[in-house]
Parts: C-alpha cells; sequence; structure tokens
C-alpha cells in the first residue's frame, strides 16, 4: 500500500465519461475516508455503474484524475486491482462452477498464499460451507451475491466497490448483508456502495447522489437533507391523489408524492407552504401534520430538478 | 389484413424487426455479401482439376537433339515448367521428396546411342504421386509426348526406327504412393480439416461465452494479464487436438490402410505445431467477435479458404500464383503437407523445414493479433 495515501480511501476529481455523444458522466468528485460506508445513490442510467468502473480502472475517464488506496486510476490499474475488491452489478462468477471452485479459481488468481485454507475459511465466515459444492447457476439470488461477496473480499482487499450488490435480493438477506457490511467497516476496510433503496442509503455513514451524469449532493443523510432547505408535511384522508393534483403548481408548494396512505407535500418556502396547505385543508376531514423531510423526499426533489436543469440537453 | 387469424401487420412487424437487427449486426451483413463473393473467387478461379504448369527438374545424363526436343514437348503440353536442371538421379529423388518438384525426367547416359542401335532405351518420369489428382493428367500426357517426339524427330535415314512401335519407352514412377490410391492423399489431410474445423469452433466461443454471461468484466477487474487468459484457455484444447489426431491416425493405419513411412514422434510434433497455430486463430477470432453467433460465423469464413485452397481437396499446384500465395499463409496447407510428406514419403527433418517454420511464426503473429483486440478495459 502506498505510505502516503493518507486518510483517503477513494480521491477522484472532476470525472468525465462520454460514450458516443452521451455525456455519461459529468465532472463527478468524490472523496470517501478509511473505514466509511459511502452510499451512491441516483436512478438507473445516471452514470453510478461508469463512475465505479472508472474508480476501478475498468475504464478510462475522458477527462479528471484521482486515486484509489492511493494508487493512480488511469496509470495504475493494475495496482487496484490487486488492492481494491470489485462487485459487479450483474453476476459475474462462473455458473458452470461450484461456488469452492469458483472461490479456488479467485485466490489462483490472485496469488493467495495457503489458498486451500483461505477458501476454506472464507465458505466458514461467509456460511457457504453447506453449499460449497453446489453448482453456482442453481443458487438463489441471495446466495449467488454472498458469494460475490465472499469472491471479492478474498483478496483481502482494504476498499470495496459494491456496484448494486442488493438488487434482487429479498429483505432478510439484504439486512445480512449490511450486517457484514457494518463488520467489515469496523475492521477499516472502506466500501463505496451504489443502491436504489433509501432504507439502505440511512446505513451509510456518507452519501452522493448523481443524476444526469452530476452529482447533484454529497455529505451525511442530515447534512444532505438539511442542505436542500425543504419543509414538508403530511396529509392523510380520503381522496389523496385529486387532492395532490390540485396542489400543484400551487404557491409554496414544489412537491406531492404519495407515501401508502399519506400525501407529503415539500417546498422551500416553508411559510408559504404551511398557509397553502392550511386553506387547502380548510373544512374538509384531511389531517395535516408537520413532517421531518425524509431522504427520499429530498432524492425525489433533486430528481425532478436536475430533470429540469440538465434532463433534456443530456 | 386477416385471412384466417393470419395478421399481415404482425407479420410485417416481425419481417421490420428482422431487418433491423439485420443491419445492426455487421459482421453477419458483411457474411452475406463476402460469402457469395469469396466462394465464386474460389470456386471460379482458384480451383482446378486439370492443374497444369507443374514444376519439373532435369537430369539429364546424355545431351542430344533427342532430349533437348522431348524437353521441349513436355513443355509444350504446358503441363510442365521445366525449372531447371539437377546433376544426379538422387538429387532429383530429394527434390521429390522436399516437395520442391513434381515431376523428375531421367535422361540416361548413353539414351541416343541406344536409341540409334534400335535398342530401345527407356526414358523416367518419376512423380511425386502422393495426391493422384494432381499427377493424372500429366502423367497420361507424358506418354504420348514419346509417340510424337519419335515421329517429329526421326527423319531421313533414321525414318526407319519410326514405324509401329516407338523406338523407346516412356517409364513411370509414380512415387509415395504407386497405386494412385486417393484414400492415402484424403485420410491424412482430413487430419488438419477436422483440427482446424474443431479447435477454432471451440476456441472461437472462449472468449465471447465469458463477454456473453458477464464473467469478463469480473476477468478484467482482476489483475490477470490478456496473455495468460488467452494462452491459459488454449490449453485444454490442445489435449483435446491431440486426442483427435489421435483418433484419425488409428483409423487411418487400422480401417484405410495408410502406410505410416515416417516417424509416430514426426506426427505428433507436426500436429503440436498445427493445433497450436489453430488455436492462436480461433482465440483471436473470439476477441474479435462481438457474441457467440459471430463467432461461429468467423469460423466458418476461416474455415472455407482452408478446405479449397491448402491443397486438400483440390492440387495445390493447379491454383493461380495468387490463390496460391493465401493457401501458403493458412497452417493447414504446411500441416497436409508435413502429414503427407511424413506418412507417405517418410520425409526427414531436412526435408519437412520449409513447412515447419511457416506453422511456428504463424502463431506467434496471430497471437500478436490478437493481444493488440484483446480490451483490458470496458471502453
Amino acid at each position: 500500500m502506498n505510505a502516503d495515501a493518507g486518510e483517503l480511501a477513494i480521491d477522484v476529481r472532476g470525472l468525465h465519461k462520454h460514450f458516443g455523444d452521451k455525456h455519461v458522466v459529468n465532472d463527478v468528485s468524490l472523496q470517501v475516508r478509511r473505514g466509511e460506508i459511502f452510499g451512491f445513490l441516483g436512478p438507473n442510467g445516471s452514470g453510478k455503474t461508469t463512475s465505479i468502473r472508472m474508480m476501478c480502472g475498468l475504464l478510462t475517464p475522458d477527462a479528471g484524475s484521482g486515486t484509489c488506496m492511493g494508487y493512480d486510476i488511469v496509470r495504475q490499474a493494475d495496482e487496484i486491482k490487486r488492492h481494491v475488491g470489485y462487485m459487479t452489478q450483474k453476476f459475474s462468477y462462473w455458473e458452470d462452477l461450484t461456488i469452492r471452485e469458483n472461490l479456488d479459481f479467485v485466490a489462483r488468481i490472485y496469488e493467495m498464499p495457503e489458498r486451500r485454507a483461505l477458501v476454506d475459511r472464507t465458505l466458514e465466515e461467509l456460511g457457504l460451507a453447506s453449499r460449497a459444492e453446489q453448482l453456482t447457476g442453481s443458487l438463489s439470488g441471495g446466495w449467488k451475491q454472498r458469494l460475490a461477496l465472499a469472491a471479492c473480499l478474498l483478496h483481502q482487499p482494504k476498499l470495496l466497490l459494491l456496484d448494486e450488490p442488493t438488487a434482487g435480493v429479498d429483505p432478510t438477506a439484504r439486512r445480512d448483508f449490511w450486517e457484514e457490511l457494518h463488520t467489515l467497516a469496523a475492521r477499516g476496510i472502506s466500501v463505496l456502495v451504489s443502491t436504489h433503496y433509501m432504507d439502505e442509503a440511512e446505513r451509510c455513514h456518507k452519501l452522493a447522489y448523481i443524476a444526469y451524469g452530476r452529482l447533484l449532493a454529497q455529505g451525511t443523510a442530515a447534512e444532505v437533507i438539511a442542505r436542500q432547505n425543504l419543509s414538508t408535511w403530511t396529509i392523510e384522508g380520503d381522496d389523496l391523489m385529486a387532492l395532490s393534483q390540485r396542489l400543484r403548481g400551487q404557491p409554496g408548494v414544489d412537491q406531492t408524492v404519495a407515501f401508502g396512505a399519506a400525501l407529503h407535500v415539500s417546498g422551500r418556502d416553508g411559510a408559504q407552504l404551511e398557509t397553502t396547505l392550511r386553506d387547502a385543508v380548510a373544512g374538509s376531514s384531511l389531517r395535516l401534520a408537520p413532517a421531518d423531510t425524509s431522504l427520499e423526499d429530498v432524492f425525489i426533489y433533486m430528481m425532478g430538478r436536475s430533470a429540469d436543469n440538465f434532463g433534456a440537453q443530456s | 389484413m386477416k385471412w384466417r387469424g393470419f395478421s399481415v401487420a404482425r407479420w410485417w412487424s416481425v419481417v421490420l424487426k428482422e431487418f433491423l437487427q439485420l443491419r445492426r449486426d455487421r459482421i453477419t451483413f458483411g457474411m452475406i455479401i463476402g460469402l457469395p463473393i469469396v466462394q465464386l473467387a474460389l470456386f471460379g478461379f482458384a480451383i482446378n482439376t486439370d492443374p497444369k504448369h507443374m514444376p519439373t527438374a532435369l537430369v539429364i545424363a546424355d545431351h542430344s537433339e533427342f532430349s533437348r526436343s522431348y524437353v521441349a514437348a513436355m513443355k509444350n503440353s504446358e503441363y510442365f515448367d521445366i525449372i531447371g536442371e539437377l546433376p544426379s538421379e538422387e538429387a532429383g529423388r530429394a527434390a521429390l521428396a522436399r516437395g520442391e518438384v513434381q515431376f523428375v525426367l531421367n535422361v540416361p547416359a548413353g539414351f541416343t546411342r541406344d536409341l540409334l542401335r534400335g535398342d530401345k532405351p527407356a526414358l523416367l518420369v518419376e512423380a511425386d504421386a502422393t495426391d493422384p489428382m494432381a499427377t493424372g493428367m500429366a502423367l497420361s500426357a507424358v506418354a504420348q509426348l514419346g509417340q510424337y517426339v519419335a515421329r517429329r524427330d526421326l527423319t531421313g535415314p533414321l525414318a526407319t526406327l519410326r514405324g509401329g512401335e516407338p523406338p523407346f519407352e516412356v517409364r513411370v514412377h509414380r512415387l509415395y504412393n504407386p497405386e494412385g490410391n486417393a484414400q492415402f492423399n484424403t485420410v491424412p489431410g482430413l487430419m488438419g480439416v477436422i483440427l482446424t474445423m474443431t479447435m477454432v469452433m471451440m476456441t472461437g466461443l472462449a472468449m465471447t461465452r465469458e463477454r456473453e454471461r458477464g464473467t469478463m468484466e469480473n476477468l478484467l477487474a482482476t489483475p490477470v494479464r490478456p496473455i495468460e487468459v488467452m494462452t491459459g484457455k488454449i490449453v485444454p484444447y490442445v489435449a483435446i487436438g491431440l486426442i483427435q489426431a489421435s483418433i484419425i491416425l488409428l483409423a487411418a493405419y487400422f480401417v484405410f490402410q495408410v502406410p505410416f513411412a515416417g516417424s509416430l514422434i514426426a506426427i505428433y510434433l507436426a500436429a503440436l505445431l498445427f493445433i497450436a497455430a489453430t488455436l492462436t486463430v480461433g482465440i483471436t477470432l473470439s476477441s474479435l467477435a462481438q457474441n457467440q453467433l459471430q463467432a461461429m460465423q468467423l469460423t466458418m469464413f476461416y474455415f472455407l479458404p482452408n478446405i479449397l485452397l491448402s491443397g486438400f481437396m483440390f492440387p495445390f499446384r493447379g491454383m493461380p500464383q495468387w490463390a496460391q500465395y493465401i493457401g501458403n499463409v493458412l497452417p493447414l496447407t504446411h500441416f497436409n503437407r508435413l502429414i503427407r510428406g511424413i506418412l507417405l514419403k517418410g520425409s526427414g527433418w531436412a526435408d519437412l523445414w520449409p513447412s515447419i517454420w511457416p506453422l511456428l511464426l504463424f502463431p506467434v503473429v496471430v497471437m500478436g493479433i490478437a493481444l493488440r483486440f484483446y480490451r483490458r478495459t470496458l471502453d
């Protein structure tokens, strides 16, 4: 490991990537501290995967520079591959090999000493021992994901790049997975994890939100929420869809989102929003209450604004 | 428009979709245009089952008006290109063994004297008959040339020799395959053809399979180097290739009774070289193709000239110069020469060398191309 790598596991600045005339990643800068779980959020096609691939040397950025574990992402891709664990979005281990054979192959590729013992230990630690001889192709999504995590931890990396590791995995397996991530982080391993799930976002130490290739926010969950300066109210009652239609475009109302039985209404101008909402519910059976702005409210708000600003041109 | 549940609109939507997909699949599109052109060129221009202008050496111990006249007649027949004169019968045999010439004409010492005495001397034409198709027509021409030369040259007082029986004999020696057994030529040739087909196809799929299943990204994310991936993928197929070669050799020996004039070690070394060369082609096609279907198409595209231009199906010397140039680039051409040389002629290393070095050079060049096209990133 580089001695001067310092505090930051990932430090990239001004990353750009074009595919044809599409600007897929536009000026992305990220700093991930050691031992931190960093959540990378954004809708499909927003440039998450491309950004991660640039960080681990699988894609060459068109512009920008940076380091991963102290190694230059353009010139030292080989070193990064040796010291970083990367879990691809699509399951990418060999389905016609058993779990043990897959792990054994990976251990050989990384030239790990005491390979047999290492594979056995890994199988044990991740609870895969009972299925070690099963063909990978016949595993369910949760088991495949466990194998993928085990395989990318095998060479004992200090940084994990996980690209939507929990997509298509059931809630219990997801919870176990996040327990595992926190255990790893406690051992000093840094984790960059991309996800769609808000509950997962809230379990990260820090977050970044990307849309249309641009980074819209970065910081702790509380910082990200506070920076948008939104006030939020919930309304409960009947026929909320009609109410939602009516509220849109009214003074102070920037966004209405249906959450099950409740309608979340948010806006930047808190005072104006409150007046509008009080008028709207007056004389009806609707119940109005102030609420904490959630991450989800904030992300939907940022998405909407970025679509207005950059969506059309990209 | 509907007819018994058949909707033209629905049908047309399928037609349009197929056209759109076809247009995006560049390689398939290229094949559609390229294959007929290549086939026409090969079958139409390159293939000739009555080969002419075959290299012929002379061993003339008795220079005379008469031998010059016979040689001139050979040239005029267009079957023979005289490439030079060799000092002895042994030198002629060696040239045949190396495959440098197809025929050697021997004019024995005292030929003219014996002819004039009316002793009916013999001219000897030795032929490399490994491929009966290549030599058949030329050899039947040889005998008639004798008649013709005799009639023209024996004039004046010698005209008496012209009578019914020809005054001299033309003896033909079919070397290496005296009975002109076509199987002796075809069965060893099949070995290379079968190996080409299976080796290229199996490795052709090797890289595209990784790409299609998404495991390529995983490989790229590890420290493994391109040369390690490519050569590593080839090794199991070397073993498979040697098993195939053994099966064909067993069949050649026991079923087709092909003579095994050379050493078994030489056969296996030649097979090993050829398998290595062919596998590098497969892995290169594999790194060029985007998916498994394209890899299969490229395999077929590679297979075609191999079958037609390697001397397997049609006589190599019957092809025009340009086709011979292409043929000489293909490993199958050299392997055919090697395997026929070892099995039928019992050739030694010195005789085989002209076909060995191309098989050594070929995989190095092709592997270089493959590594250039192997992308270490996903760009």
